[in-house]
């Protein structure tokens, strides 16, 4: 059985949702296999990234926008890329001027460009600014619990700690951490980056997370749609699994699940 | 003649001209795109009545894939 979408819905900025995923748009074949890849995922909310316009090249190319409507799925603008609070600021400003006064953005200022590991430092200043200027800021940040509970005490509308490195696709290198900010988190926590696999979505989920988001997971996988019809039914597993309340963990129970009176051959 | 940086890079005009008509100017008339002219973003709406000046820094940039 599905949790009820209507009594179990993800609530981003005061705005609902029955997906609990969230899926990038970035590193597909084509603009026709990023449409078929967030249909199967039945991501609502989707991760585009801002960048330079190419001027006096292919003035037909189609555009993003286009493939993925705004009227029908929420964007997410990224500030991938960003290594200074200064430039995630201004990419943001520009997103919101691109998509009509939308301001709903994610957040992420990377420290290093080899591990493309978030600097916290110019994220907390981005975050703030932000903030300020009436932005409903998701914020990608690495798994430190109290530079997270410091990001929604600034007023992010959610906390997005790394489970392992982008891209790396690793899974989940620390479970405990990723607890700890679910505990004291008042806003929804989501898993972003690292996710390798479905079962890596899942237990995301079920350690209680509220969302994952992922982009090269489905977009590198051999079959992109087929990844993206798998995290789907990952996430939704991992909730109803987390809902339900696992049974604890035993060595061993001496209480086997059929009836131990009425065997055959006994005196 | 007006000198301006668009994207990064140095481009020159023959006259003066607005936001609107730098837009056509590129081709980009009708496509989805946001500008900022020296760190400050400049909205669609005033695109006709914002006049360019000699030495002015544009980004004009679009949504693509990413994650």
């Amino acid at each position: 059985m599905k949790p009820n979408e209507n009594l179990d819905p993800l609530v981003i900025g005061g705005k609902s949702y029955s997906s609990r995923l969230l899926i990038g748009t970035g590193k597909y074949k084509d603009f026709a296999e990023t449409k078929a890849a967030v249909e199967a995922s039945g991501a609502q909310i989707v991760t585009v990234a801002i960048r330079r316009t190419n001027i006096g090249q292919n003035p037909g190319e189609p555009n993003l926008l286009d493939a993925l409507p705004p009227s029908k799925y929420t964007m997410l603008p990224n500030t991938a890329g960003c290594y200074t609070a200064d430039d995630a600021v201004r990419t943001l400003r520009l997103a919101r001027e691109l998509l009509d006064g939308h301001d709903l953005v994610k957040l992420e200022v990377l420290g290093d460009p080899k591990t493309l590991y978030p600097n916290v430092v110019e994220t907390i200043a981005a975050a703030k600014t932000l903030v300020k200027d009436g932005f409903k800021v998701m914020v990608y940040t690495s798994d430190d619990p109290i530079i997270a509970k410091q990001l929604e005490e600034i007023g992010c509308v959610a906390v997005m700690p790394l489970a392992s490195l982008i891209g790396s696709g690793m899974g989940i290198l620390n479970p405990w951490n990723l607890q700890i900010i679910i505990e004291s988190a008042k806003v929804p926590v989501v898993v972003d980056a690292g996710v390798g696999t479905a079962s890596d979505a899942a237990i995301a989920m079920e350690l209680g997370c509220d969302a994952v988001l992922m982009n090269t997971a489905v977009a590198a996988a051999k079959n992109p749609v087929l990844m993206a019809t798998a995290m789907c039914k990952a996430v939704e597993a991992g909730r109803a699994a987390f809902l339900a309340g696992r049974m604890p963990k035993k060595l061993y129970s001496a209480s086997p699940s059929s009836p131990t009176g009425g065997m055959i051959g006994k005196p | 003649m007006i000198a301006l940086t668009i994207n990064g890079s140095p481009r020159t005009f023959e006259r003066e001209l607005n936001c609107a008509e730098l837009i056509g100017e590129l081709d980009l008339t009708g496509k989805r795109i946001a500008m900022e002219r020296n760190g400050e973003i400049v909205p669609r709406s005033q695109f006709a009545q914002c006049l360019l000046q000699d030495g002015d820094r544009l980004e004009i940039v679009v949504a693509v894939g990413g994650g």
